[in-house]
């Protein structure tokens, strides 16, 4: 029940932002400041959920080495420019292949 | 304006929508087949099909969706977990103070156009020439990508709910690997990027033993506050923010 209640605030709480953005008056992006932070902080939290995802199981820290590889993989992709979906699938794909191994 | 001047403008108008259509078109349609990733992923997460589909249809947010499953899947923290998922559709609310003035919407429609403002709508309309196209621009995004995400969630998630094991066909990779390309295109725009994003990983690595789950990526966006030492003061700050007030 309670992982309904974290998806039904997620969806509340994404909406809200969104709507936010468009209602707030545009002076707020004037500072530069402001503007840096609010690029800044998605690429804060998107490198800890690539490290966390990579490096943990389950609660704790812990080393998959097929995991491993497989984000891996996808960093090769996304710098030979694939797709979105052609990288993620190249990380499943690289870490199945191990798994199988 | 004569009249070979008024053939010629409305042929640019036509071309400038035919454009706008067709980036949209297809961005949405690349786009939106991503859903079957998150369906695939959320079932070995812990979601039910139901939970995966409700999330796509409520939050559309790929990045804060796969977040709550990383939670769910990580056994605990909700409370937390919920709040860094939504902190990561903040950079939604900046494309909404961005597509203010070129959507100009009103009462129902701007609560009605809200809801599809992600990364790839935003993209689209801010890369268009002038407001009407602008516009276009983002509905030919939203209505393909909100429909074919919804439809690729189910059935991803019916089809990762029949099958074995999710980590044979390395299911748990989808979560990581598209963090990383969320990330990606961020870490060229400059080395402030590169080292906030160091720093960010490092944090909720080193936080992870001794945290409840989910607050380490809430910390972790302290690493932000890293790249605004300067902000605002340097030339560059000035002649970004003379920019932004002349357009």
């Amino acid at each position: 029940m309670s992982v309904w209640i974290a998806v039904l605030a997620t969806g509340a709480g994404c909406y809200l932002l969104k709507l936010g953005g468009l209602i707030t008056p545009q002076r707020v992006l004037e500072d530069p400041r402001v503007r840096r932070f609010t690029e800044l902080v998605p690429v804060a939290l998107l490198a800890s959920l690539v490290a966390l995802q990579t490096f943990t199981s389950g609660p704790s820290l812990g080393l998959d080495g097929a995991r491993l590889a497989g984000v891996c993989a996808a960093g090769v992709a996304l710098a030979l420019r694939a797709p979105f979906l052609v990288a993620l699938l190249t990380a499943a794909a690289v870490a199945a292949g191990l798994r199988l191994l | 304006m004569s009249a070979a001047e008024y053939a010629a403008g409305e042929t640019g108008t036509r071309t400038r929508e035919a454009n706008a259509v067709r980036d949209g078109l297809n961005i949405g349609f690349s786009s939106g087949i991503s859903g079957l990733a998150w369906g695939a992923a959320a079932i070995p997460a812990g979601l039910s099909v139901q939970q995966a589909c409700a999330l796509s249809f409520l939050a559309f947010s790929g990045a804060s969706q796969f977040a709550v499953a990383g939670v769910v899947a990580g056994g605990g923290g909700l409370l937390t977990g919920t709040l860094g998922a939504v902190l990561l559709a903040g950079r939604n609310a900046l494309y909404g103070l961005r597509l203010a003035d070129l959507l100009r919407v009103r009462g129902w429609r701007r609560a009605t156009y809200a809801h599809f403002i992600v990364d790839e709508t935003a993209a689209v309309a801010t890369a268009q020439p002038d407001r009407a196209t602008a516009r276009l621009g983002f509905l030919a995004t939203a209505i393909p990508i909100y429909a074919l995400w919804n439809i690729t969630t189910l059935l991803g998630a019916l089809g990762a709910s029949r099958l074995g094991d999710p980590k044979m066909y390395g299911l748990d990779l989808l979560g990581p690997a598209m963090f990383l390309a969320l990330l990606w295109p961020r870490l060229s725009a400059g080395p402030v990027e590169v080292r906030v994003a160091l720093t960010g990983a490092l944090i909720a690595v080193v936080a992870t033993p001794v945290m409840p789950t989910g607050v380490p990526i809430m910390v972790a966006a302290l690493a932000a506050l890293l790249g605004l030492r300067g902000a605002g003061t340097g030339p560059d700050a000035r002649a970004d923010l003379r920019r932004e007030r002349a357009t």
